[in-house]
């Protein structure tokens, strides 16, 4: 059954001199005429749809548009042209410091997070032990957030995203904390959450972690689809050689997967 | 935004959870802070501004303290509102949650302060001799049009402040001189008519007023300001959640 669909999605980004500006220098570059937006397209008419059960690995070199797609599968950013249809509730694992607060203590910050993503308070209370337990941060309730280790926020992070069982997983970059141990729990913890049948979208720059655990991977470049295809391994072997410098292999690519899954459907 | 704050209730209460922890918790006074610090202010301006302005005014210090109390609620609400985007940025671009919810929870937040230092209000009220009257309870009606006045004046500023980091410092600006104008510390009667008459263009002091007249003179407004009063409040919220709402699309590509 279908649990994600994404259909000719593109998304206008703007950049420019707007970002961090003040008013005055707003003004004063306008009076100058030194006030650049440039608009482009960040992501451009990608399809693809993920069924129950599937892990999808994203790829790309930077500024391939990973992010930006994965903020409008999440609903905070709307997307220029085409559709995303998903069903249940989603759940994006945020970055290390976003939503936990310093001087609220673990138990307040799972709360708040759980919050955050969706969940209610009675769910929050049913569950917090077991999140806390599988954190491994049993005895630290109480602590201040702000002593933790990083290792340990972001052991946290993974545990509260991943145990109030989404219905869409998105992981963005995050795994790469913690010790090998917990690593090895998260993996084991993200397999069962596949056979659950939730969808998983992982973006990373670590190809093992792709090729271990995607059954489907996409590869961005510069905003467009270079492929989409459940031959895992072919299509990391040859974003590998991209990355080490062998510029054909973008194109071998695109040959390969470019329409391959999309026209099988 | 009731609609929001209905349905994202869990994540409301723990958000204004969240800011009243971390507002207090920081401070070894804790929340003998939010009392401490308006009574100080209040016993300056006491001792600098008597031998000026005081010596014809009778309760000179509850005349005082009312024009403070509103002012510092409306300065310290509408800036926690300016901040209340920039402080969940980690949230905001990852998270669909609706934007609006953050403003109001710290609003909460000022509004317990404020009704904390209310309090102490009425003791220094009775302290002074004024005699308690039913009628000081037609001041729930201003602290409510405060409150929305504040939650709309605060979605502007949240709004514009993504636009422009530098508002606050303006805004800063622009308080100073709000304060000078609200008639905090001296009484408008040296004004000519026309004078005291401007004087009612500025919402704050619209309620500065309200109480000073219901707590100093004993009396209750008129149906016409009370209008007059909510017609400001009414369209300052509604001016900032249209504000807020057109421009919260564009917020990411700011942050």
């Amino acid at each position: 059954m279908k649990v994600l669909a994404v259909k000719k999605v593109s998304i206008l980004y703007k950049v420019g001199d707007f970002r961090n500006i003040g008013l005055k220098e707003y003004v004063m570059r306008k009076l100058t005429h030194n006030y650049k937006v440039i608009d482009f397209w960040a992501v451009r008419n990608v399809s693809f749809t993920l069924e129950e059960g599937d892990f999808l690995g994203i790829i790309g070199t930077n500024g391939a548009g990973k992010s930006t797609l994965l903020k409008a599968i999440s609903g905070v950013m709307e997307p220029t042209r085409g559709v995303i249809k998903h069903r249940g509730r989603i759940a994006a694992l945020l970055e290390l410091g976003a939503g936990f607060d310093g001087s609220l203590t673990v138990r307040e910050n799972a709360y708040l997070r759980g919050a955050i993503l969706g969940y209610s308070r009675q769910f929050m209370d049913k569950n917090i032990d077991s999140i806390i337990e599988f954190a491994g941060l049993q005895g630290y309730e109480d602590r201040m957030f702000r002593h933790l280790s990083s290792g340990m926020k972001a052991r946290l992070a993974f545990s509260i995203s991943s145990l109030v069982k989404p219905d869409i997983l998105i992981l963005d970059e995050v795994l790469a904390v913690g010790d090998a141990t917990y690593r090895k729990k998260c993996e084991a913890k993200m397999k069962e959450i596949m056979e659950q049948g939730a969808v998983t979208i992982l973006v990373s720059h670590s190809l093992p972690m792709v090729r271990k655990l995607s059954n489907k991977v996409l590869w961005l470049h510069k905003g467009r689809m270079v492929g989409f295809t459940d031959d895992v391994q072919g299509i990391c072997d040859l974003y590998r050689a991209f990355t080490d410098g062998d510029r054909d292999a973008l194109e071998r690519a695109h040959e390969l997967y470019g329409e391959s899954l999309t026209q099988r459907r | 935004m009731v609609k929001s704050i209905k349905k994202y209730r869990f994540l409301f209460e723990e958000l204004v959870k969240r800011d009243f922890k971390k507002k207090y918790k920081r401070t070894v006074l804790g929340m003998g802070w939010s009392l401490l610090s308006p009574l100080l202010s209040l016993l300056i301006m006491r001792i600098v501004f008597t031998t000026f302005f005081g010596r014809n005014t009778p309760h000179y210090t509850i005349y005082l303290f009312s024009g403070l109390l509103i002012f510092s609620f409306y300065n310290g609400a509408t800036k926690s509102g300016m901040s209340a985007m920039m402080e969940n940025v980690g949230i905001i671009s990852k998270v669909k949650v609706p934007k609006e919810l953050f403003v109001v929870a710290k609003n909460v937040q000022d509004l317990i302060s404020f009704l904390i230092t209310m309090v102490v209000y009425f003791l220094l009220a009775i302290l002074d001799k004024i005699e308690f009257h039913w009628n000081f309870f037609t001041l729930i009606l201003p602290v409510i049009s405060l409150v929305m006045l504040n939650i709309g004046v605060g979605m502007i500023l949240a709004a514009l402040n993504i636009f422009f980091r530098d508002i606050r410092y303006l805004y800063d600006i622009f308080i100073r001189l709000l304060r000078y104008v609200s008639a905090i510390f001296y009484t408008i009667d040296r004004f000519p008519p026309l004078g005291q008459r401007l004087f009612m263009l500025n919402p704050i002091y619209v309620h500065i007023r309200y109480f000073r007249m219901v707590v100093l003179e004993g009396m209750v407004p008129s149906l016409g300001y009370h209008g007059y009063m909510f017609l400001w409040s009414v369209s300052m919220l509604l001016l900032g959640c249209l504000i807020f709402k057109k421009s919260s699309p564009k917020f990411l590509y700011y942050l």
